[in-house]
């Protein structure tokens, strides 16, 4: 395990360098597309958005070497101290944060200000990893499921009580890394049902979806039976409880969820459920964005406007539009054609990361690896998904795309980290 | 891998839905693209030309424009200004001011927005004079309508901001700009309002104007609205809206030989100066918020009451037609009309042995219902006569919406065979059934204006112009439905005894119109008083009964048919008889010498009567 000090780049895989480097690029293209006005014209002028931006841009490279510098034994044996690291900076908040539009999630330090929520992360990834890669570790026993579920729902929690539910939700994505690793399929199974569950409900109301419910309990009854008729004749003898509580727990799910929506829900966030589930159309208030956004993406037909040249843009008809909107910006002066480009590169660096975990040789590199990948797929999905109006309104950005120096540097911190457990392949054994 | 698949699958299936959702969005058709012309690089300026005059009859103003003064921000370029100077002079306080900034930053910094609406012309000055200072803020001005007339609010209707839904029904219109809503205002919105002219200008990513959009071969000029002349007299209408304070109810006036509307008074009513500008909003909900005078309620148009006594006319018109009478058919009364052995319509006393023309004068119920009866018994099936009665009346105009030029109004109701069938499903009931209807009671109900359209085709000897109210529209001709003649079914001979009947109600000590007389004009007429009731409480009550006359004159040559309601005003003599006539008076010869009287009909007020009503109701409320 000798290392030479003399060349950092040993090992790393250029191809997602390169990718980055593109996104990150491309992404400042619209950054400056999106926040450019009369006021600002020269390129370097750093208190446009797009000037600050560059800087951010500019600063993520030390952040990078230093990164790739560590010995990889330093994330794995640190990652618990990082974690608390990441914890303590989130509960700080409640004590020094400073509220921007309504939520505490920024330290400010003079005009300068930090978002721990995109540094914990990758730090959450890290003990994720540590726990996951610990040779006694298994999903067998219960307190495990226990154990994994507070390491990602603690700083979920706190950042959701920033409040940021988005970033909050993020968390969700570890899901996919515990599957692979051996968390039994029924978390997924039963998430998916509850979030199905849920959008009919909300869709069709309570007593509009109960038949649809019978049909399916009745169904899955028929599945179950066949299948415990054919391969577990004892199978009910043993597990009645677990299965009485199961059918307990659903009914009594149905039964909150009109409650929960009606009451726990703010009425923004049931704005936004109701206008992309179509039982409201509005594109003067609540939906005032994504109608907007819509809109600008489709003027820009199969070519685009070309650079600087969308007038939607220009004329800031989409609020918010260098951050968590940024890819409108994209769909208007790039066109379809620009639009796939930047589809297709998420994807293939997406599958990329996957593809480099599978190879990993330790469960830790293979297990951050394979969170990281989840993480980007989750900001992906969600947020172009707001974007061109097929999910509801939750804002969290676009990686390497989004105005904002935390983001950009939380996630090349995130990748970077990986690149270097990667790139330690090279002087295994 | 296998386990890791189910990542690897969501990453490239989502992929390919949003590629699916992009192509839908960009290269198919879908309802999210826009217009080019409606780029945000493309500024749009607006040439708004003035709106139409409305002039009367008689050429008096009664709608005109007036200047007003918008004072404007554009956020971006606001310096730090002294606020208390400022906000006196505008006549605001620091919150307004903030608030109105933080609503026009809100919109956009870069583009002008109302900050004080429709300043007025006092404050204005000194405003102009000091304003150079505040950089950001400017003066637009714009024209505001102004009635110097200050009446026929519910004829002229008013301005205000056009809504969303008209927005997105009709896209010549752009949000903050100002629409027709109720009377001439709404309906001849297109000619009032004229075409507004656009300039399309190009402008850069900077924001900077380059010049005329294509070469301006979008752009259009601005072609002006048109005045209006009405038929209605303003001076007849001013009078009217005096006879009719502290009274509900309405004034209908038309010229039988054409059908033009002379007057259409409905009280309680309002100054239209209340709904302009500034104090519109404030007004507005407050009228329109009045359940129980209804300011906004047009009571000339949309009221329904039964008409009473004056349908009586119709039903001897029909006898004559249907020849089961004539002029000399003589019908008992004794203080009322038995028509079964246990049903007997009542009468007031006169003198048995009733003629038509005796009947018409002393308002004889017996001798109507009588006639009524032998109508509906000619026919072998009591829906034929149903109907054939039903028929003539409707050639009246009754029943349906005339097809005025103003936008309200109700149908009213003439039934039919097929209407007591439905009452009666077994579709066996008899004429005696339905009696009440040949006085006017029972069933029928009308609005005044059908009321006085129904006089004018009287006065006529059996046809009507369909009423309206505007005259003239800079010498364009008028719509072709307005100067076709509508004929009765009823031959012009049979109108004659009729009108001598109408005539003696004035003419005959023993008329029911005698006190009202006027001695130099041959006025014809028929006064009315309606039995109405209310559900209070779920119980039929009634209430004070209504008072009405219709009326036209001269007797030969008809210049005005008038038709008076005046809500729970007793008996029609009472209240409806003097006001129609001082209206005829006022309108052909400009004055009258009934001074009493008329000082009676303008200081008489009904509101004990109204109030006393509420009170039962409240009453009533109060028991449940």
């Amino acid at each position: 395990m000798q290392r030479e000090k003399n060349n950092i780049f040993k090992g790393v895989d250029f191809w997602l360098v390169i990718i980055y480097a593109t996104l990150v690029f491309i992404g400042w293209l619209n950054i400056y597309a999106a926040s450019t006005s009369e006021i600002h014209t020269e390129i370097l002028d750093f208190s446009s958005r797009y000037g600050k931006q560059l800087i951010w841009i500019g600063l993520a490279i030390p952040i990078i070497t230093v990164v790739l510098f560590i010995e990889t034994r330093f994330y794995e044996r640190f990652s618990s101290l990082f974690y608390l690291a990441a914890i303590l900076s989130l509960l700080g908040l409640f004590l020094f944060g400073k509220n921007i539009n309504g939520a505490k999630s920024w330290y400010a330090i003079g005009s300068f200000t930090l978002q721990p929520t995109e540094f914990a992360k990758a730090f959450t990834a890290l003990a994720v990893a540590k726990l996951l890669s610990d040779n006694a570790f298994t999903f067998k026993p219960f307190k495990n499921h226990v154990k994994a579920f507070f390491i990602i729902l603690f700083p979920a929690f706190l950042i959701t009580l920033q409040p940021d539910p988005g970033s909050g939700l993020v968390y969700l994505a570890f899901l996919f890394v515990f599957y692979r690793e051996g968390l039994p399929a029924y978390y997924f199974t039963l998430g998916v049902i509850a979030i199905a569950l849920f959008l009919l409900t909300i869709k069709f109301g309570y007593f509009a979806s109960v038949p649809i419910m019978i049909y399916v309990c009745v169904i899955l009854f028929l599945a179950f039976i066949t299948y415990v008729a054919t391969y577990k004749k004892n199978y009910l003898k043993h597990n009645w409880v677990q299965l009485t509580t199961l059918l307990l727990i659903t009914c009594l799910y149905i039964l909150s969820i009109n409650p929960i929506f009606n009451n726990v829900f703010e009425q923004r966030h049931r704005d936004r459920f109701n206008i992309v589930l179509g039982k409201t159309t509005d594109t003067q208030q609540t939906g005032y964005n994504t109608d907007q956004s819509i809109k600008t993406i489709a003027s820009g037909g199969i070519f685009g406007k070309g650079y600087l040249e969308g007038d939607r843009t220009q004329g800031k008809f989409v609020p918010e539009q260098d951050t968590d909107y940024i890819f409108s910006t994209v769909g208007e002066e790039w066109g379809f054609a620009g639009s796939v480009l930047v589809i297709v590169l998420f994807v293939v660096f997406i599958l990329r990361i996957l593809k480099i975990a599978e190879r990993q040789k330790t469960t830790f590199s293979r297990v951050y690896g394979y969170s990281i990948a989840a993480i980007f797929f989750f900001h992906f999905l969600v947020n172009i998904g707001m974007v061109i109006g097929i999910l509801p309104t939750i804002g969290i950005p676009l990686p390497f795309f989004s105005y904002g120096g935390s983001s950009l540097w939380g996630f090349t911190l995130l990748l970077f980290v990986f690149i270097r457990l990667d790139a330690n392949r090279a002087y295994e054994w | 891998m296998q386990k890791g698949a189910l990542l690897y699958f969501s990453v490239i299936l989502v992929g390919v839905i949003f590629i699916g959702r992009l192509f839908y969005l960009q290269v198919l058709d879908n309802p999210y693209q826009t217009s080019p012309l409606n780029n945000a690089s493309i500024k749009r300026i607006y040439d708004y030309p003035e709106r139409g005059y409305i002039y009367d009859r008689n050429k008096k103003l009664l709608v005109a424009n007036e200047q007003a003064y918008d004072v404007m921000v554009i956020p971006k370029e606001v310096q730090p200004l002294d606020t208390l100077e400022f906000c006196s002079l505008l006549k605001i306080d620091k919150a307004t001011f903030l608030k109105q900034f933080n609503k026009a930053k809100k919109y956009s910094t870069w583009l002008p927005h109302v900050f004080i609406g429709q300043v007025s012309k006092e404050d204005y000055g000194p405003l102009q004079e000091k304003l150079h200072k505040y950089k950001g803020f400017y003066i637009q001005k714009r024209s505001i309508r102004k009635y110097p007339m200050k009446t026929a609010a519910n004829i002229v209707g008013y301005l205000s901001e056009v809504n969303e839904n008209k927005i997105k029904d009709n896209p010549y219109y752009q949000q903050g700009e100002l629409i027709g809503h109720m009377g001439v205002e709404r309906v001849y919105e297109n000619t009032l309002r004229g075409e507004k002219g656009v300039k399309r200008i190009q402008k850069d990513r900077f924001n900077r104007e380059i010049g005329s959009y294509k070469e301006g071969i979008y752009d259009s000029l601005s072609s002006p609205g048109k005045d209006l002349t009405l038929s209605l007299d303003a001076v007849l209408q001013q009078y009217g809206d005096q006879l009719m304070t502290n009274k509900r109810g309405g004034i209908v006036a038309i010229e039988p030989s054409s059908g033009e509307i002379l007057a259409l008074v409905s009280a309680p009513t309002y100054d239209p100066n209340k709904m302009v500008g500034r104090i519109r909003s404030k007004n507005s909900s407050l009228f329109f918020g009045d359940t129980i005078n209804k300011p906004m309620y047009d009571r000339g148009l949309q009221a329904q009451y039964p008409p009473g006594s004056p349908f009586k006319i119709i039903t001897g018109l029909i006898g004559l037609q249907e020849g089961v009478i004539d002029e000399n058919t003589m019908v008992t009364c004794n203080h009322g009309f038995r028509y079964g052995p246990r049903n007997k319509m009542g009468c007031h006393p006169h003198a048995s042995k009733v003629k038509l023309n005796f009947g018409i004068y002393t308002s004889c119920n017996a001798y109507f219902a009588s006639t009524y009866l032998k109508i509906l018994n000619k026919y072998d099936k009591v829906q034929d006569g149903m109907n054939a009665w039903s028929n003539h009346s409707k050639s009246f105009g009754l029943g349906n919406f005339l097809g005025y030029d103003l936008p309200s109004g109700q149908k009213g109701l003439i039934p039919d065979g097929d209407y007591y069938d439905r009452w009666y499903p077994s579709k066996r009931w008899a004429s005696t059934y339905t009696i009440s209807n040949a006085i006017g009671q029972g069933e029928v109900i009308t609005t005044p204006i059908q009321l006085a359209n129904m006089t004018a085709a009287i006065a006529n000897r059996g046809y009507y112009y369909t009423p309206h109210i505007v005259k003239d529209i800079e010498g364009q001709k008028l719509d072709k439905k307005f100067t076709t003649k509508h004929v009765t079914t009823i031959d012009k001979e049979h109108f004659e005894p009729i009108i001598e009947g109408l005539s003696d109600v004035f003419n005959h000590p023993d008329g029911t119109a005698y006190a009202s007389r006027v001695s130099d004009i041959e006025i014809c007429g028929k006064t009315g008083t309606a039995e109405n009731f209310a559900n209070i409480n779920g119980e039929r009550t009634q209430l004070t009964d209504h008072s009405i006359f219709i009326a036209f004159a001269p007797k030969d040559d008809p210049k005005i048919a008038i038709a008076v309601f005046v809500e729970n005003g007793y008996w029609g003599s009472r209240w409806a008889g003097p006001i129609a006539t001082l209206m005829i008076e006022k309108y052909l010869k400009g004055d009258t010498n009934r001074k009493y009287l008329e000082q009676r009909m303008f200081n008489g007020s009904l509101q004990e009567e109204y109030n006393s009503q509420l009170d039962s109701l409240y009453r009533a409320e109060g028991k449940k």
